[in-house]
C-alpha cells in the first residue's frame, strides 16, 4: 500500500493498462502534447507515443463517436472528455450509440469502452462548467456509470472499466484529484455495480457517491470522535448498475437514511435512491427519507453565491442533526 | 435546380433512345458478372416493393425506408468493395444488406422482427446487422454512422491492416455536425475510408438546395482537402468504378474519399409518405430514369441479354423474394423470456479482433 493522489491512481492505472493490453488507447482532447488539462495522462505521450495516446480536435461528438466505432472492431478506447459539462455535445453517440450497438443489433457486436470525465462545482467555474450530469447516463441501459470517491476505488474501477465489455462513464471530480488515500499495489480491481459501506455504524446510513461520499466519511468520522453518533456510509461507487442490496441491507439495520449528493436534487440519484428503499424496505424505516443535494440554480460565479447553491459538509450535518433518534439527542 | 434537370434531361434522352445511344459496356467486363449485378438490383426492386406491401398488411411495423429508385447506386457501392472491407450504413439500408450479401430471408425475417432476422428482431428495418458480412449496421440518427465508420477506419490503422470503411448517407447528412467532424478526422488522421453520400435530392420533403449552401455536394469535402467526386447513381458500373478506385487509394495511399451519387427516390421518404411535397412531372420523370431498365437496355445493345434471360433473371429474384416472406412468416417471434439479452455484453464476449 502506497499512498497516493487520486490523480496519480488513475494515471497509473491508465499506464498499466496500456502496458498491458496493445488494443488499450487514450483518446481526446489536449491529453498528450497538453498532458491533460487536468495532468491526468502526464508523460504518457512520450512514453507510448501517438498511436496510443491520440490528441483530437474539438469535435466530442466526432470522437467519441470514433472511439466507439474502434471498440465495434475490438480496441479499448479510453475517452477523455475534458469535463462532462462538454459531454452534452457528444450525447447522440453515447446515448443512440454506445450504449444501443450491442443491444439493438442482436447481441452481436460489443463495445468495450470507458469515457473518463470529471464533474463537479466549487471552482468558481459558473453554470456551464460545473455541473453533475451522471444521471443522465445513469438512467440509460446499456450504459455502466461509475463514480469513485478515493484513488483505491479510483484504481480498481478505472481497470475493471478497462477490461469490461461495455461502455462506461467514469465520473471523476475536479475537487478530488489532489486527494490522497492508500491504494493496493499491482493488479487491483473492483467489481463495477457493488456499493461499500465505507464506514459502518448504527444509528442511521449516509448513501452517497463520488466527492460527496469522501465528504460524508469525514462527517461521519468526526461525530464518530465526537461520540455524537454512529454514522454508516454506503458508497455506491457504481450508479449503474445500482447495488440495491448493499443500501438496503444497510438502511434494514439504521432504519434512517440520508442521501447525500453533489446534482441537482429533482430526478437525482437520492430519488432513485430514496424510492428504491420505500419499494425494497418500507416496513424498516423509521423515519422519512431525506435527500441532500444541491439548490436548484444554474451554478453562480460570485463566491458567496457559489457556496450557497452547493451543497456540502454543512448541510449534511444539519440533515444528520434533524434525522438522529430522538434517544441519541 | 437547373443543373439537375437538365442533367436528368440528358440522362432520359440517353435512355429513351435505345440500341443506337446506350453507354457502351467496357472491355472485359465478366457477362456473369454483369448479370449477378442485374439480377441484384431487380432482387432488390422486388424485396422493396415487397417490403412496400407487407408494411400495408402490418406484418412490419415502425419505420420503413426503400431503396427503390437506389438500385444501381446500392449495387455499385456494395460491388465496388471487397469482402473483408466494413460498410456502416444509414436507415435506408435493406438493399445494402442484401448487397453485401446477408440474405433477403433474414432481412425480410428482421422487418418482420422475428428472431431469426440478422438482429435477431431486436432492430428492424433501420437496424440491420452483420458482422460476418461486415455490414456493421444500419443507423437511424441522421450522422450517427458517420464517427462510428471514422472510427472503425481509425481501428483498421491502428492494426495496421488492410481493410477499407465504406460509410454510405443520404443528402441532408452533409448539413450535420457529424459528417464536418467525421471528415475533419478522417483527413487529419489519414483512415481508409469512403464517405459515400447517396444524394436523392431530397431530405424527407427538403430539397438539397433548400437545405445546403452547397448543392453540389461533393464539393464539401473540398474544405477538407479531400478528394471527392460526383457520380452518376443511375449507372451500376460508373458507381462501382467510383467505389472501386476510392477504395484502391484508401488501401494503398491511406486517403479518405468521397462520392457523391445522384439517384432518385421513386417513393416517399418512408413507406407511410404519400409524397404530396414532390411536382408529379419532375416524380414521372424521374421514375422514367429506371436505373434497372436502363442497365437491360446496356446490356441488350451489347449483346449481353436477351429477352428471355432478362425474364428468368426477374423471375428468380420475384421467386427469391417470396421465398423469403415466407421464411420470414413462419420463423418464430423472439421469446419474451430473451427481452433482457444482450443489454450488456458478458465478460468473455468481445475484446478480439472483429
Amino acid at each position: 500500500m502506497a499512498e497516493i493522489t487520486y490523480r496519480q491512481a488513475l494515471h497509473d492505472t491508465l499506464r498499466e493498462e496500456l502496458l498491458r493490453d496493445e488494443n488499450v488507447f487514450l483518446i481526446g482532447e489536449e491529453i498528450g502534447i497538453f498532458e491533460g488539462s487536468y495532468k491526468i495522462t502526464a508523460g504518457l505521450l512520450k512514453e507510448f507515443g501517438s498511436k496510443r495516446v491520440v490528441d483530437t480536435p474539438i469535435c466530442e461528438n466526432g470522437f467519441v463517436g470514433m472511439a466507439t466505432g474502434a471498440a465495434m472492431l475490438g480496441l479499448r478506447p479510453v475517452v477523455e472528455i475534458m469535463t462532462i459539462n462538454f459531454i452534452v455535445l457528444a450525447m447522440d453517440e453515447i446515448v443512440n450509440h454506445a450504449a444501443k450497438i450491442h443491444y439493438m443489433f442482436g447481441g452481436q457486436c460489443p463495445v468495450p469502452m470507458v469515457i473518463r470525465t470529471p464533474g463537479g462545482g466549487g471552482q468558481q467555474l459558473s453554470a456551464t462548467h460545473s455541473q453533475s450530469l451522471e444521471v443522465w447516463f445513469a438512467h440509460v441501459p446499456g450504459l455502466k456509470v461509475v463514480a469513485p470517491s478515493n484513488p483505491a476505488d479510483a484504481k480498481g474501477l478505472l481497470r475493471a472499466a478497462i477490461r469490461d465489455n461495455n461502455p462506461v462513464i467514469f465520473l471523476e471530480n475536479l475537487a478530488l484529484y489532489n486527494t490522497k488515500g492508500e491504494v493496493p499495489a499491482g493488479e487491483y480491481v473492483e467489481p463495477i455495480g457493488k456499493a461499500k459501506v465505507a464506514k459502518e455504524g448504527t444509528d442511521l446510513t449516509v448513501v452517497s457517491y463520488s466527492r460527496m461520499a469522501a465528504i460524508a466519511l469525514d462527517v461521519a468520522r468526526r461525530l464518530e470522535q465526537e461520540k455524537k453518533l454512529n454514522v454508516e456510509v454506503v458508497d455506491l461507487c457504481s450508479l449503474r448498475p445500482l447495488d440495491h442490496t448493499t443500501i438496503i441491507n444497510s438502511v434494514k439495520k439504521t432504519n434512517r437514511a440520508i442521501i447525500f449528493e453533489e446534482d441537482w436534487r429533482s430526478f437525482g440519484v437520492g430519488a432513485e435512491v430514496a424510492a428504491t428503499l420505500q419499494e425494497e424496505a418500507f416496513d424498516y424505516l423509521d423515519a422519512p427519507i431525506k435527500r441532500v443535494a444541491s439548490l436548484e440554480v444554474p451554478l453562480p460565479y460570485s463566491k458567496p453565491l457559489e457556496i450557497a447553491a452547493l451543497t456540502g459538509a454543512k448541510q449534511l450535518i444539519e440533515a444528520i442533526d434533524q434525522l438522529t433518534p430522538r434517544r441519541r439527542r | 435546380m437547373d443543373t439537375r434537370k437538365k442533367r436528368q434531361q440528358t440522362e432520359r434522352t440517353a435512355v429513351s433512345n435505345h440500341d443506337q445511344n446506350q453507354k457502351p459496356i467496357p472491355p472485359g467486363e465478366d457477362q456473369n458478372t454483369l448479370l449477378q449485378y442485374y439480377y441484384q438490383m431487380l432482387l432488390i426492386r422486388h424485396f422493396e416493393e415487397k417490403a412496400g406491401e407487407m408494411y400495408t398488411k402490418a406484418k412490419i411495423g415502425g419505420y420503413c425506408h426503400l431503396n427503390l429508385g437506389e438500385e444501381a447506386t446500392v449495387v455499385g457501392f456494395c460491388t465496388g468493395l471487397d469482402a473483408q472491407d466494413y460498410v456502416y450504413t444509414n436507415y435506408r439500408e435493406h438493399g445494402y444488406a442484401i448487397g453485401r450479401g446477408i440474405s433477403a430471408n433474414a432481412v425480410m425475417a428482421e422487418l418482420f422482427g422475428k428472431e431469426t432476422g440478422c438482429s435477431h428482431g431486436r432492430g428492424g428495418s433501420m437496424h440491420l446487422f452483420d458482422l460476418e458480412r461486415r455490414f456493421m449496421g444500419g443507423y437511424a440518427i441522421v450522422g450517427g454512422q458517420l464517427p462510428l465508420a471514422t472510427g472503425a477506419a481509425f481501428a483498421v490503422t491502428y492494426r495496421g491492416s488492410q481493410e477499407v470503411v465504406a460509410c454510405q448517407m443520404g443528402d441532408g447528412t452533409t448539413n450535420t455536425g457529424a459528417f464536418h467532424e467525421s471528415l475533419n478526422l478522417a483527413k487529419i488522421y489519414r483512415l481508409p475510408i469512403i464517405y459515400f453520400v447517396v444524394n436523392n435530392q431530397y431530405g424527407m420533403g427538403l430539397r438539397v438546395e433548400q437545405g445546403s449552401a452547397v448543392s453540389e455536394l461533393y464539393r464539401k469535402a473540398c474544405a477538407y482537402d479531400m478528394r471527392s467526386e460526383r457520380v452518376d447513381g443511375n449507372d451500376v458500373l460508373a458507381v462501382r468504378d467510383a467505389v472501386r478506385n476510392a477504395a484502391q487509394i484508401a488501401r494503398t495511399q491511406h486517403e479518405p474519399s468521397l462520392i457523391e451519387a445522384i439517384s432518385y427516390r421513386f417513393r416517399g421518404h418512408s413507406v407511410v409518405d404519400p409524397d404530396r411535397y414532390r411536382d408529379p412531372a419532375e416524380v414521372q420523370e424521374g421514375r422514367g430514369n429506371d436505373p434497372i431498365a436502363a442497365f437491360a437496355a446496356r446490356l441488350m445493345a451489347a449483346g449481353l441479354l436477351n429477352e428471355d434471360k432478362a425474364r428468368e433473371i426477374d423471375e428468380q429474384a420475384r421467386k427469391d423474394v417470396d421465398a423469403a416472406v415466407q421464411f420470414a412468416d413462419e420463423s418464430n417471434n423472439p421469446s419474451v423470456d430473451g427481452l433482457f439479452d444482450f443489454i450488456y455484453a458478458s465478460d468473455d464476449a468481445g475484446g478480439k479482433e472483429q
